[in-house]
């Protein structure tokens, strides 16, 4: 099934819920689509969402490929992109929630119906600090516990020193 | 008791940490600590041109450097609407099929060690040795390749390379059966191994475990035949898959003896590919600063820790807006605290290593 | 040469102890396992069968109480570094680091990153710097050589922090 055929289907599910479908990006010669499509998900209804495509059998999506995010300080949004796939069906399809970009960023998680988004989302709450509601154990994973700001935001700046060891390294040549 | 797997210790596979509590010889839970070898490779994308990134990519993942640069290059290329050339595939191909080979010995020599035979690494590495000579002939490094560009290839092969890696394969193969009768019939290796850490295929596919980790569940799953991508739909090869031999379906010995067929499969493949390579060039003529358009685009290739998956966000410009790398290992590791429990300490040792975890790879 | 094989067994050899002691410690250099990244599976091809580590004395082992020299191989990151400095005072004198690749020497190829450390040399002290991305196994025989050689001009005997007056 191809993400427009999926959203049609949502649709149906969800009526009145916008699920929103974006066409892939388009090459500007030849007009071939060459980036990926996806559908934009308001983000209190995306464990639902997430419920129906895995568990109705026409979508069967019993596999989560990726979890991430993505920082746009222009649109003022954090993006959660999520990739589904499906080994039955051999098809794929990329949900995308827009939340705030402050402090109260937050999603539900994913983590009980597809146990590997546990530390997917870890991961995403340590670089960019987007909080996942009703996670079990929601803390940093890459960075040391008491590292100061989420470091793949666009406006992160990067400490002077950290327990005394120096973040920079004098030029030889100078 | 709480123990501490600390960062360095000879059998974590790189520098993992684990927490580990025990009663005895019996483990109640595993919990890994990762993080120690975070280089923030994805921020620094965002800073190099997409050319000039792929340095870095073969750090995700540096025992498979070559499908780290293929996967990056074939996001850029996909995006961008770059088509290459059939001979820049099939040299492509080679330099991957080849790396499967090293990395696939690296692992099996590894876990012979942490098993407490030291024989089959040496023998390993020795044939890690002749390799590397070749693919420094190809490339000129011997562990972090640089070797695929936006567009193809940067260097074609040396002449006579072919016949090189051809005398090689046909002294290696007689090799991978002194391999086996030193560690596959070994009946201290299928106690060992057999019936512990046993992965069912719903497990599997729920923790979103890739590569030779899901073949050993029992599921027939490889992007090569399933989703295939550049020459594999030419190819003739099979796909091993677990089957139970040991002791249970799903268990270590089930991965181990995935990767010993797959290493025979690479050799069947890296034939045909060095009797089909067409003449041509091996790199098309890309812009001196790509700008693909604004979008994203997912990737993924059969790495050999598995299912490779790169997420691209351009925004138009020649540098990428984001880019992140889905790796095999950041997912397998999971899975080690819920199947730990009840372990003894010495089967997570042998549970770690057939699941072929590298740190870069869970850290990047 | 000649005249020395028959006369070996009842001669006696006469050295500085400086010289002996020195002599005895850089042959069986017993490195510490610390591979961090790429530059660890160079580290181990170096102790593998082609260029053997081993035909030097030097074999890798796992603990730090067991060994006197820490090759550093691999980027050092912040989480790590404050466990690298353990690792090292759990070292008994005399100690040395080797400090290979040039993630080890100053950052390498990662200096644009916030997470590793510009050096380890900013932690521990460093007695020979081995470049590379990463070093062949032949440069990383030549750095442990140059320590060999290091230790063959030191006082062992009259060392400032020497427990031995």
């Amino acid at each position: 099934m191809t993400s427009e055929q999926i959203q049609k289907k949502l649709a149906e599910f969800y009526k009145g819920v916008a699920i929103e479908f974006v066409a892939g990006a388009k090459n500007p010669v030849t007009q071939a689509q060459t980036g990926d499509s996806c559908l934009i998900v308001p983000a209190d209804k995306i464990k639902d969402i997430c419920k129906t495509l895995k568990t109705i059998d026409q979508f069967a999506f019993d596999c989560l490929s990726s979890l991430t995010a993505v920082d746009r300080p222009k649109e003022n949004r954090f993006e959660v992109v999520y990739h589904l796939f499906s080994y039955k069906h051999k098809h794929t399809v990329v949900l995308k929630v827009f939340l705030p970009r402050d402090e109260t960023a937050h999603v539900e998680t994913l983590e009980s119906l597809w146990s590997c988004a546990n530390w997917l989302e870890r991961e995403v709450y340590d670089l960019f600090g987007i909080k996942f509601d009703n996670h079990s154990d929601l803390r940093r994973i890459m960075l040391p516990d008491d590292w100061v700001g989420h470091p793949l935001r666009k406006d992160y700046k990067e400490q002077e020193d950290y327990h005394g060891i120096s973040t920079t390294r004098p030029s030889l040549l100078s | 008791m709480l123990l501490n797997m600390g960062p360095q210790h000879p059998s974590t596979h790189g520098v993992i940490r684990f927490v580990v509590k025990t009663d005895g010889e019996v483990m109640s839970a595993a919990v890994p600590d990762v993080g120690y070898l975070h280089r923030s490779i994805e921020k620094i994308a965002e800073k190099a041109t997409y050319n000039g990134f792929m340095p870095w990519t073969d750090r995700v993942d540096y025992l498979a450097a070559m499908n780290c640069n293929v996967a990056y290059a074939m996001a850029v290329e996909k995006l961008a609407g770059i088509e290459i050339t059939r001979r820049a595939e099939y040299l492509r191909v080679i330099a991957m099929e080849l790396n499967r080979i090293i990395s696939h010995l690296l692992a099996v020599g590894s876990l012979g060690m942490d098993i407490g035979a030291y024989t089959p690494f040496v023998h390993a590495l020795r044939e890690r040795e002749k390799v590397n000579d070749l693919i420094e002939e190809l490339c000129g490094q011997r562990l972090t390749y640089n070797y695929a560009r936006v567009g193809g290839v940067i260097y074609d092969m040396t002449p006579n390379w072919d016949k090189k890696v051809i005398a090689f394969m046909d002294q290696f193969e007689p090799l991978l059966n002194e391999f086996d009768r030193l560690l596959t019939g070994n009946k201290i290796l299928h106690k060992r191994l057999g019936a512990v850490g046993v992965v069912t295929a719903e497990e599997a596919a729920n923790y979103n475990l890739v590569g030779p980790n899901l073949r050993g569940s029992g599921v027939k799953w490889d992007l090569r035949k399933d989703m295939p991508y550049s020459v594999y739909p030419e190819l003739d090869f099979q796909i091993p898959v677990g089957t139970g031999e040991a002791g249970k379906l799903g268990d270590c010995f089930d991965r181990y003896m995935v990767r010993i067929h797959e290493m025979r499969e690479s050799v069947k493949i890296l034939r045909q590919c060095f009797e089909r390579i067409p003449a041509g060039e091996h790199q098309v003529k890309v812009p001196k600063k790509i700008r693909p358009p604004a979008g994203d685009v997912y990737v993924r290739n059969e790495s050999t820790r598995g299912d490779l998956g790169v997420y691209l966000v351009s925004d138009g410009s020649d540098k990428a807006y984001r880019v992140k790398f889905r790796t095999g290992s950041f997912t397998a590791m999971s899975i080690i605290e819920k199947v730990s429990r009840g372990m003894m300490v010495a089967d997570l040792i042998a549970f770690i290593a057939s699941l072929d975890i590298v740190a870069p790879e869970i850290d990047r | 040469m000649l005249t020395l094989k028959n006369q070996l067994p009842a001669s006696v050899i006469t050295t500085k102890v400086d010289d002996l002691l020195n002599w005895g410690r850089a042959s069986s250099l017993w490195y510490m396992l610390f591979g961090l990244a790429c530059c660890g599976i160079e580290m181990m091809q170096t102790g593998g069968p082609r260029a053997d580590l081993d035909r030097f004395g030097s074999v890798p082992r796992a603990s730090p109480r067991q060994s006197d020299l820490m090759i550093v191989a691999g980027t050092l990151t912040y989480k790590m570094a404050l466990r690298t400095k353990v690792l090292y005072d759990q070292m008994p004198e005399p100690k040395y680091v080797l400090s290979m690749g040039s993630c080890a020497n100053c950052g390498g190829l990662f200096q644009p990153a916030y997470s590793v450390v510009k050096g380890v040399d900013k932690i521990i002290p460093v007695d020979v710097y081995v470049p590379g991305c990463p070093p062949r196994p032949e440069a990383l025989t030549e750095g442990l050589l140059k320590i060999q050689e290091k230790m063959r001009r030191e006082k062992f005997l009259v060392r400032k922090d020497s427990l031995v007056a």
